[in-house]
């Protein structure tokens, strides 16, 4: 069962635990950022704090993987070493030619079939975690989202909760005693995407005309960061990812603000009339409006996100007039068109997606 | 020093190895068949794919005539290598000749295919997946049977000159299996797009 | 005996007008020229596509950097790629094999000389088809503009409506054509080694370079077909709006990747048996005894080529395909490290016991062994699926790759250059400056891509032209650009060296090495007939027998 994995799956083998623990400390220590760790969230990529069971058993397999390697380095490595030192021609050589050894069956015969044996508990070991993670059942009250990829930026749809929303994905937390994992299916409306968060799991890719699927199960709070991994052109390097874990209340409260329709407000009519008159409203959705297009982010609910141009620059008032009238300075090469719009009916749209909360 | 000489004299007289014609020929068919297996593993996996258009069960007609004017004309290049391998010049020129005139029969038929698929049926390679792989596994194979079928005619022509002796056999044996490759292949095309496809 | 297989030297002709000279070196069919004008023209790319690596390295040296735009730092990334292994190690490992071939296996020339000629002109081709696109990658609408679809083009981001204008067709064209140059060439080799040994070479007295020539030669015919297929039915898409990879169509990117990729993995094992050819003769040389274990060395060979062909997927594990396939690839790509491994003991088990020369061409051999094996042990890494979910796509693989062609092959590549550089110039190279090169290229190597792992692990994808601060990158990509700079200053003084001893370095001889296959009885640089009687040969060290009449190897082997 996919919650419960992570705790009863087997009784812990305290070699492998010990080891474990060093490895991770010893990784632990060499990845920390140099310049110290900020404690504020969000939390930084890192598939060596796992937070959710397939990136836990993902890192699992890769210690006892690492811990193999590791052995075979050493080994070998000193082999090298050893015969570098211990036959280099000397200085005072005599000149005449070493004894020719031209093989050995035994020799031979054991260097293949230890590193076979090798090969076989690697395989073992690597194909249960691939079964695990792949074949996970579907437990009922399940977070179901459908994910599409898009240059350069993510839709997030709730198809049960009647939420769509971009780049910045909503799950509850999953705690043990209250499994509520997420999984995800994952579309694209163009080129080739792939959704990475290390910390949750590890990733899969978003391709046109196949459908995909994923599954998290974070078990505490907080806001995980990754990004796009699949080169998807001009602006891959910007298609950023986050992904809010929530308390199930704080869950349950954003799908209510996010099923709401938009706000709409006297006081930025100016500012609407503009969105709904321009070519906005051929890419941007807005409910509740005649806004409904659908090559862009979803806006009803713009300024309930951190982040705008996914995830490239904070949401400021700043930055969103930056957005509108430049984007080329933001993301140069994204296919948001700039707008071109004198300053008053700038700061009018601008004033009026401010309310889009 | 004189047994090492004799054992070289010995090593040497006795030491043969395949001829370059020969293992080059087999060597560029096996890059070739990897190329044609491309080809038919696409269009193995769109059968049945295409979201429109003409499917293959409503325009494909079995081209059996073309089918055996193409595969005999490996039994003629045969009898022709055979003769000119016997010294037998004029045969060789003759056999040699039904060998391209059985494939220029051949080129012909699937020009006719094509011509009633495009005009008649509206099928192009931009119709649909059917389309884009059957022209293009079919057309792949067309061009490596015109590329032979200058090969042959470059053949004719210097045969025609007198230029072509007993001692050429070898060489018109190489290129013979070119054209039992193009052949080869073509057993797998029809299979694949008329037979397994349709 | 000897004496009768020694070329008599050639007298060098200084006085004839350079437009003669020019004139013979491109009309000529000889398999020396071809493979110094093979090496040549890599020697040249590999210049270029260094500049594109510096580009993007000094770029993300600081997160959100400016010195290029991301356009320009995309098509840099597809144009580095693509160059490095298409016009720099296919070509400079296809110029030794053609030098080296015939000379090792005592034949005048490649089985099919005027092929030969044709093969390398239409690579050379191809490269400056490519990049041309430089300047008309855009065809009408504007400035040039390079392809900047990846090295693998994926579709469907090489469609019309995701690549405008015409950079992905220079991609496609050039490599095309290329391909064939690649094609014709394998061709030769394959042929040249079953037809042209000379007498008493039977396949298990030939050297290992021939051996693993051979398969790398097999392997080009089976691998580089697809590519061409795929490339071909792309074209079919780009121009005549065909389907094959146009997923609004119902066509399948999968597919291109199926393509690519069974192209692509053997690909590597293409580039590196000629590498392991290279250590498979100089580290036996240098360690004065003959190579440990060469039946196995062969089946070991043999047994990469075979399984080789069955991995290609492993590039595929992020991509959804089901858990059974991907323990399927999982399970090959480590079957693989299993003969990969055997040839690494084999060449330690060759230097124990042995006198190891610390000379340039072995040091070069040595940091290839410990490279090789890092590079190895990261892709068994990778090779198990769920640790690559993780991995793939990120610096991670970046590095190993990195650490495989740069590390091992070209180190390798290096070493080869030391060693036969006395035979094919008749100069002795300096040893000083030889070391220079190798200690600094060794430096500026670890320092990039030892630590490029870590921003892999840390999540850093690839193919990013710029990357977020604080996210525990930054000091990484830092170190990382450094070492591109002791890399360059490496290049420069390897490249000050061979000019140089060119025209100062001390007369070679024909043996300098005191080596034992045959190409070391020819003179320095050979005569165009290579020898002036067809050598017989009864064992695997054919020199080795005629300086050691006493104790010859065919009495043991």
């Amino acid at each position: 069962m996919v919650p419960e994995s992570k705790h009863n799956s087997h009784a812990p083998d305290p070699l492998k635990t010990w080891s474990f623990s060093i490895l991770m400390a010893g990784c632990l220590l060499a990845v920390q950022p140099a310049f110290g760790s900020p404690q504020a969230p969000p939390q930084m990529p890192n598939m060596f704090k796992p937070q959710s069971t397939p990136a836990d058993s993902i890192l699992h397999l890769s210690v006892f993987v690492l811990i193999i390697t590791a052995v075979i380095f050493v080994v070998v490595f000193s082999l090298l070493v050893y015969s570098i030192v211990k036959f280099r021609k000397r200085a005072d050589d005599d000149g005449r030619e070493p004894v020719p050894v031209y093989g050995s069956n035994q020799v031979e015969l054991a260097w293949t079939v230890i590193p076979v044996l090798i090969v076989l508990v690697l395989f073992f070991a690597t194909a249960r975690v691939i079964h695990a993670t792949q074949s996970a059942p579907k437990p009922p009250g399940v977070i179901e989202v459908i994910a599409i990829g898009h240059q350069f930026w993510w839709e997030f749809r709730y198809p049960a909760l009647g939420v769509v929303t971009a780049n910045e994905l909503h799950v509850p937390s999953s705690p043990p005693s209250h499994p509520t994992p997420t999984f995800i299916t994952l579309l694209s409306a163009d080129t080739d995407h792939s959704f990475w968060i290390p910390s949750l799991a590890g990733k899969t890719d978003l391709i046109p005309n196949r459908v995909n699927h994923m599954w998290i199960d974070p078990n505490e709070t907080g806001v995980f960061l990754g990004q796009c991994a699949q080169y998807c052109g001009t602006q891959h390097a910007k298609m950023l990812l986050r992904v809010y874990v929530d308390t199930p209340d704080q869950f349950q409260q954003w799908i209510r603000e996010q099923t709401k329709p938009a706000q709409i407000s006297d006081a930025v009519n100016e500012g609407r009339r503009i969105f709904e008159t321009t070519a906005c409203i051929n890419c941007h959705a807005v409910t509740g409006t005649v806004a409904d297009g659908r090559f862009g982010p979803d806006l009803t609910h713009l300024m309930s996100r951190d982040t705008i141009a996914s995830g490239a620059v904070p949401n400021t008032t700043e930055n969103l007039r930056l957005w509108i009238q430049d984007p080329e300075t933001i993301k140069p090469g994204s296919l948001m068109p700039a707008m071109k719009l004198n300053e008053q009916d700038l700061g009018a749209l601008t004033a009026y997606l401010e309310t889009l909360r | 020093m004189s047994s090492t000489s004799s054992t070289a004299l010995s090593i040497e007289s006795q030491w043969e190895l395949p001829s370059r014609g020969h293992v080059g020929m087999l060597s560029l068919i096996a890059a070739e068949f990897a190329i044609f297996t491309i080809f038919v593993v696409a269009y193995l996996f769109y059968i049945g794919k295409s979201l429109t258009g003409p499917m293959p069960k409503d325009v494909l007609e079995m081209p059996i005539f073309a089918s055996i004017c193409l595969l005999s004309s490996s039994w003629t290049i045969h009898v022709a290598v055979k003769a000119l391998r016997n010294g037998k010049v004029r045969g060789f020129g003759a056999w040699w000749f039904a060998t391209i005139a059985l494939g220029l029969i051949f080129l012909i038929e699937t020009g006719r295919e094509w011509h009633h698929l495009i005009f008649e049926k509206g099928l192009t390679i931009s119709t649909n997946l059917f389309g884009t792989t059957y022209y293009s596994l079919v057309g792949l194979h067309a061009f490596h049977v015109v590329v032979g079928l200058i090969g042959l005619s470059i053949a004719m022509i210097l045969t025609l000159l007198g230029k072509v002796k007993q001692e050429h056999g070898d060489r018109a044996d190489v290129f013979s299996l070119y054209w039992h490759f193009v052949d080869v292949v073509w057993i797998i095309v029809f299979t694949v797009v008329y037979i397994i496809g349709r | 005996m000897a004496s009768e297989s020694i070329a008599l030297t050639p007298v060098h002709d200084a006085s004839r007008p350079i437009g003669t000279t020019l004139h013979d070196w491109v009309v000529t069919v000889d398999h020396k020229k071809l493979g110094i004008l093979y090496i040549f023209y890599s020697l040249i790319f590999l210049v270029i596509g260094g500049i594109e690596a510096t580009i993007m390295r000094i770029q993300l040296i600081v997160p959100h950097n400016h010195f290029v735009s991301p356009q320009a730092f995309n098509r840099m990334f597809t144009m580095h790629g693509t160059t490095m292994i298409f016009f720099v190690a296919m070509p400079i490992l296809f110029g030794f094999g053609n030098y080296l071939i015939p000379l090792m296996i005592g034949a005048r020339d490649m089985a099919f000389p005027r092929l030969n000629a044709w093969s390398f002109w239409l690579t050379a081709f191809g490269g400056l088809l490519l990049y041309f696109s430089f300047i008309g990658g855009n065809g009408l609408y504007g400035a040039g503009s390079a392809p900047d679809v990846g090295w693998f083009a994926y579709a469907p981001l090489t469609a019309s409506t995701f690549s405008l204008g015409h950079s992905t067709d220079f991609w496609t064209l050039g490599l095309l054509v290329s391909g064939f140059g690649s094609i014709g060439t394998a061709i030769n080799i394959l042929v040249t080694i079953m037809c042209l040994r000379c007498p008493g070479m039977t396949l298990s007295k030939m050297p290992l370079l021939a051996w693993l020539n051979l398969v790398m030669a097999a392997m080009v015919l089976l691998a580089i077909s697809p590519l061409t297929a795929a490339q071909i039915m792309l074209s079919l898409d780009r121009f005549l709006g065909a389907h094959f990879f146009d997923t609004q169509a119902g066509g399948s990117a999968v597919l291109w990747m199926h393509f690519f990729w069974i192209f692509g993995h053997p690909e590597v094992y293409v580039l590196v048996l000629p590498a392991f050819a290279f250590a498979s003769e100089i580290i036996p040389v240098f360690s004065r005894k003959p190579i440990f274990g060469y039946p196995v060395m062969v089946a070991a060979t043999v047994g990469i080529g075979f399984v080789g062909l069955s991995v290609w997927a492993h590039h595929m594990f992020t991509v959804g395909m089901n858990p059974y396939a991907n323990s399927f690839f999982t399970i090959t790509t480590m079957v693989i490290g299993v003969p990969t491994g055997i040839k690494i003991f084999n060449w330690i088990g060759t230097m124990w016991g042995g006198k190891i020369i610390l000379k340039t061409p072995m040091l070069f051999c040595i940091a290839f062994l410990f490279q090789f094996l890092i590079a190895g042990l990261t892709g068994i890494m990778l090779s198990a699926a769920p640790f690559d979910w993780q991995l793939g796509n990120s610096y991670f693989v970046v590095a190993h790759f990195h650490y495989v062609i740069v590390g091992a092959i070209l180190f390798t590549i290096f070493g080869a250059f030391y060693y036969w550089f006395p035979k094919m110039s008749g100069r002795m190279y300096n040893e000083t400056l030889g070391k220079w090169h190798f200690w600094l290229f060794f430096i500026g190597f670890h320092l990039t891509f030892d630590f490029m792992h870590i921003p892999g692990l840390l999540g850093m994808p690839r193919r990013i032209y710029t990357y977020e601060p604080g996210r525990g990158w930054d000091i990484w990509n830092l170190i990382c650009t450094v070492g591109v700079f002791f890399q360059a200053v490496a290049i420069i003084v390897f490249i000050g060296n061979l000019l140089w001893s060119y025209f100062n370095g001390k007369s070679a001889g024909n043996d300098p090495w005191d080596a034992w296959t045959l190409e070391w009885s020819t003179s320095s640089p050979p005569a165009e007939y290579n020898f002036a009687k067809v050598p017989v040969v009864r064992s695997r060290r054919p020199l080795w027998d005629i300086k050691h009449p006493e104790d010859p190897d065919w009495k043991y082997e």
